[in-house]
């Protein structure tokens, strides 16, 4: 079938098999590698990106459920900026070691700010529960999110 | 100024927050164009005997390449650890016998993912079950046999032959506990990846791979797959996180590159989770029985620590590395007169074991800091006074234990007593008090725990670095060492721009590839900053050596009044700033002679000895059970920090595997050997939600054992925290009258044990 997809501001047409996941599309037709496969089950989020504006997490549907839809992944969240305030705030409160959660968290993170402008510290720890991060213990994560509320991070 | 000490933002992080990093199954490079895809298939029963495998379904199936079984591909065995019967080696497919559920029988290779999945499905292989070995006590008792040549599923012994029977005779009060210390799944965020290309000629092959240690993986699969030394090239791109279980080369990858070669095709290999969770080593798994005695005025005079180490189907380094380090650790902060140890190693139809963060340290921390309390309980003392009076005191340093290891420094009661001050300890008391007053159905717990681990412990193996100035004034750093999280491009970058004056975003540090850096170990046993950091630094160090001789020829002045001006990263005569020479000048000076580089090899005299105390507060749900850790405090000494920003990202994630440990995870097996927890949805992954912020206080005592005064801090937070949860949870309960609960705590525990004391 094909489908297409408005990918960080670009229209992407392709043909694909019909179970093609949306992450795959994304990594294997697009060649958009930031975005992370880290389970099976759609419990990890390491796949978060944005559809309309919104967090998904890309494993857990096909490509064909996002055709017609936006869709933003970490090379295309700070647009024409260097980098998102969000992004800034991951680095500048060491928000991550290995980075393999990282693209997804970040993408979480802007998805949460968005519900939610000014969440309390129990309210980032609740709302991040379906992305895993197996290095920083979470705490770096979290002050970066803080932060980032602060800074425009829901943009 | 210097930089060391300061808190620098690391050098890694734009790139993976903004395109992210590139993991193997990122990798792009022309030689891996066309590359076919590998899936293992895997054996779904624990032990049984493989009567057939048909693969004529699979190889007809849409898209696939081949289907080799171990048969089809000369590999190898892997050798068990030494000191373990040859008879326990493990094939890299299995052909004869299945040993545990996950174990790979044949692999796939098709010209897309999916198809892989797909055809893997069709592959029929005949099983002729045999008896799961699957507890500790099925394992000793040998009935069923899983190398029925070795003629025993114990792989190792070591400790005491025969037990003292007078360890506790002067004794006023002993106290003995029964401990597992609970199978996990180190579960890093990339699972395990491979990519590997072979030369037109098949001469050369390239393998790159989600690794702890390119050289060690490239010396393991040279000889699996008989190669020549210098034939295979491995690459360690980025890593996703390795905790212990990618220190060495699976199974896998040698039939990657064992395929690859029979086909003349590159290949890719991306496990799934689930495949990750019950085919890559997992970690912990100790059976323990302690005991500890001494007098009620709450001097501990003996202490013995029994281990049955669980090693999984095949042993590996596990089965006498783990246990080892448990015992050679039995005694931590305390000065205990008598200590006795001894271990066994047993085979069970399981995942293998391998390290997990801290490896064998976690268990012997968990196990002292346990009796500690058991025993400040039975005696009716307050922990943190028993501890105190029992710590080797600053200035018996350096201290030898009853185990033989020698501590290089240690300050135990000053990290007891900046915790305890931190953390309020009159006051947690206090409402401890009150709230058992009220009967309030949230009972407050507090634990402790204090501990020292040792980091790199095979000191004497060393690490490798070389510092290059480049035409350009810019530096490149080779490291053996092998980060996958811990920020060594940013360290190891204030190391040398430290000694050299030349800013960090003109110095590039590489490691993981052999092609570059031959000789290395690589990242694990906290030895990274110790061993590579101080080859860096000494590196660094000549290479300002000889750029002082440089200099002096260039400005026709004396070596001794030459002077490297750091600030400005220029060479000048004393107290003639204005003819200066720059880096760039002294290294094309150096370009007819080997160029301006110097190599170093930097091993220690002995391991050094991190420690610190932690303390957790958890609020336990009586009606129930549901536990919550609130607070953590925690002082984690680990000599001279380089760059606090890296240290406390180490302990934060650390303490939080240890929480993980205390609380929630738990790698479950059936009594038919058949894993329960096998994926993501199952297995009891910490999240964010589950824990608190973290209150880290510092510390530094410095150790005289390396130039830059570092011990390691990548495994201390998992040590330290795993047990201060776990008393806190029993601190919670205990006037119910519970005196030990295991981990997990999870709530049906707590509330299992609550009701049962309420029973007795």
């Amino acid at each position: 079938m094909q489908v297409t997809i408005r990918v960080n501001g670009n229209n992407t047409t392709h043909e694909i098999e019909d179970r093609l996941l949306l992450v795959h599309y994304l990594r294997d037709v697009l060649g958009l590698t930031g975005t992370n496969i880290g389970c099976d089950t759609t419990s990890c989020g390491a796949c978060t990106v944005h559809l309309n504006g919104e967090s998904v997490k890309s494993c857990t549907m096909l490509a064909a459920q996002a055709d017609g839809a936006e869709v933003t992944t970490i090379e295309g969240l700070a647009g024409s900026d260097e980098m998102h305030p969000m992004q800034r705030a991951f680095r500048e409160n060491h928000g991550l070691q290995c980075g393999f959660c990282t693209p997804g968290m970040v993408m979480a993170a802007v998805g949460l700010l968005r519900e939610q402008a000014n969440p309390t510290e129990e309210q980032v720890r609740s709302g991040l529960e379906g992305n895993l991060c197996r290095c920083t213990g979470y705490h770096n994560i979290v002050q970066a999110v803080l932060a980032a509320a602060k800074e425009g991070g829901a943009r | 100024m210097s930089i060391l000490g300061t808190r620098v933002v690391r050098a890694e992080d734009p790139r993976l927050l903004t395109v992210g990093g590139t993991y193997v199954d990122d990798l792009r490079e022309p030689a891996l164009v066309g590359a076919a895809h590998a899936t293992f298939v895997r054996s779904p029963v624990a032990h049984a005997r493989i009567s057939s495998i048909d693969v004529q379904d699979a190889r007809e199936a849409p898209g696939v390449v081949a289907v080799f079984t171990g048969r089809d591909l000369d590999i190898s065995p892997s050798p068990p650890a030494p000191m373990v019967t040859a008879a326990m080696a493990r094939p890299a497919l299995a052909t004869d016998v299945v040993r545990y559920v996950g174990e790979a029988v044949a692999v796939v290779i098709t010209d897309e993912r999916y198809q892989g999945e797909d055809a893997a499905e069709l592959v029929m292989v005949d099983y002729d079950p045999l008896p799961a070995v699957v507890s500790g006590e099925d394992a000793v008792r040998g009935e069923t046999l899983l190398f029925p040549e070795a003629g025993t599923n114990v792989a190792w012994t070591g400790g005491a032959e025969q037990l003292d029977e007078h360890l506790f005779d002067d004794c006023e009060v002993v106290v003995t506990q029964v401990i597992d210390n609970q199978r996990l799944a180190p579960a890093p965020l990339e699972v395990r990846s491979a990519a590997c290309a072979w030369s037109d000629d098949q001469g050369q092959v390239t393998l790159w791979l989600s690794t702890q240690g390119a050289q060690a993986a490239r010396d393991e699969l040279q000889r699996q797959l008989g190669l020549e030394e210098g034939q295979l090239r491995v690459v360690a791109p980025d890593v996703g996180g390795g905790f212990g279980a990618k220190i060495a080369a699976d199974p896998e990858t040698a039939a990657l590159c064992a395929a690859s070669r029979r086909l003349g095709r590159p290949l890719r290999w991306v496990e799934s989770r689930s495949e990750n969770m019950i085919a890559m080593t997992h970690g912990r798994a100790q059976h323990q029985t302690v005991t500890i005695g001494g007098r009620r005025d709450g001097t501990v005079l003996a202490y013995r620590i029994e281990v049955l180490q669980d090693s999984g189907a095949y042993p590996r380094e596990s089965s006498w590395l783990l246990p080892i380090l448990t015992m050679n650790m039995a005694s931590g902060v305390y000065a205990i007169p008598k200590v006795e140890t001894a271990a066994r190693s047993i085979v069970t139809n399981t995942t293998p074991l391998s390290a997990y963060r801290g490896a064998g340290r976690p268990e012997a921390t968990a196990a002292i800091e346990r009796a500690m309390d058991l025993f400040a309980s039975e005696i009716g003392m307050d922990p943190a006074e028993v501890r105190r009076r029992n710590f080797v005191a600053p200035d018996a340093f350096p201290f030898q234990t009853p185990s033989g290891i020698t501590y290089d420094s240690g300050e135990y009661a000053k990290a007891l007593d900046t915790v305890l001050e931190a953390a309020g300890y009159p006051d947690l008391q206090e409402e401890q008090r009150r709230r058992r007053e009220r009967g309030d159905p949230l009972q407050l717990g507090f634990g402790l725990s204090a501990y020292v681990e040792i980091t790199a412990p095979d000191n004497a193996v060393g690490e490798t670095g070389r510092v290059e100035v480049g035409a350009d004034g810019s530096v490149t750093v080779y490291t053996g060492s092998s980060a996958h999280g811990q920020g060594h491009a940013t360290a190891f970058a204030m190391l040398a721009s430290d000694e050299l004056g030349i800013p960090m975003d003109r110095i590039k540090v590489l490691h993981g590839d052999t092609a570059k850096i031959p000789k290395g170990a690589g990242t694990y046993g906290s030895r990274s900053l110790q061993l590579g950091g101080s080859a860096v630094h000494e590196a660094s160090v000549e290479v300002v050596k000889r750029a002082r001789h440089l200099a002096a020829e260039l400005l026709e002045a004396d070596e001794g009044d030459i002077v490297l001006d750091r600030d400005a990263g220029r060479w000048h005569v004393k107290g003639a700033p204005a003819t200066a020479v720059s880096w760039g000048e002294l290294a094309q000076q150096a370009e007819g002679d080997g160029g301006l580089a110097a190599d170093s090899d930097f091993s220690e005299e002995r391991p050094t000895f991190p420690f610190g105390v932690h303390l957790a507060v958890v609020e336990v749900d009586v009606e129930t059970g549901a536990v919550r850790l609130v607070r953590f405090v925690s002082v984690d000494d680990a000599g001279r920090v380089v760059n606090p920003v890296l240290t406390e990202g180490q302990r934060h994630g650390g303490i939080a595997q240890g929480a993980a440990q205390a609380l929630l995870e738990h790698m479950v097996y059936d009594a038919d050997g058949n894993p329960q927890t096998g994926n993501l949805a199952d297995y009891a992954f910490i999240t964010a939600a589950e824990l608190p912020s973290f209150e880290l206080l510092p510390m530094e005592t410095a150790t005289p054992l390396n130039p830059l005064g570092v011990k390691g801090i990548g495994e201390a937070g998992t040590i330290g925290s795993t047990p201060a949860v776990q008393n806190a949870v029993v601190n919670a309960i205990t006037h119910l009258g519970v005196r030990h609960v295991d981990m997990p705590a999870t709530a049906q525990r707590v509330w299992a044990a609550i009701n049962e004391a309420k029973e007795r």
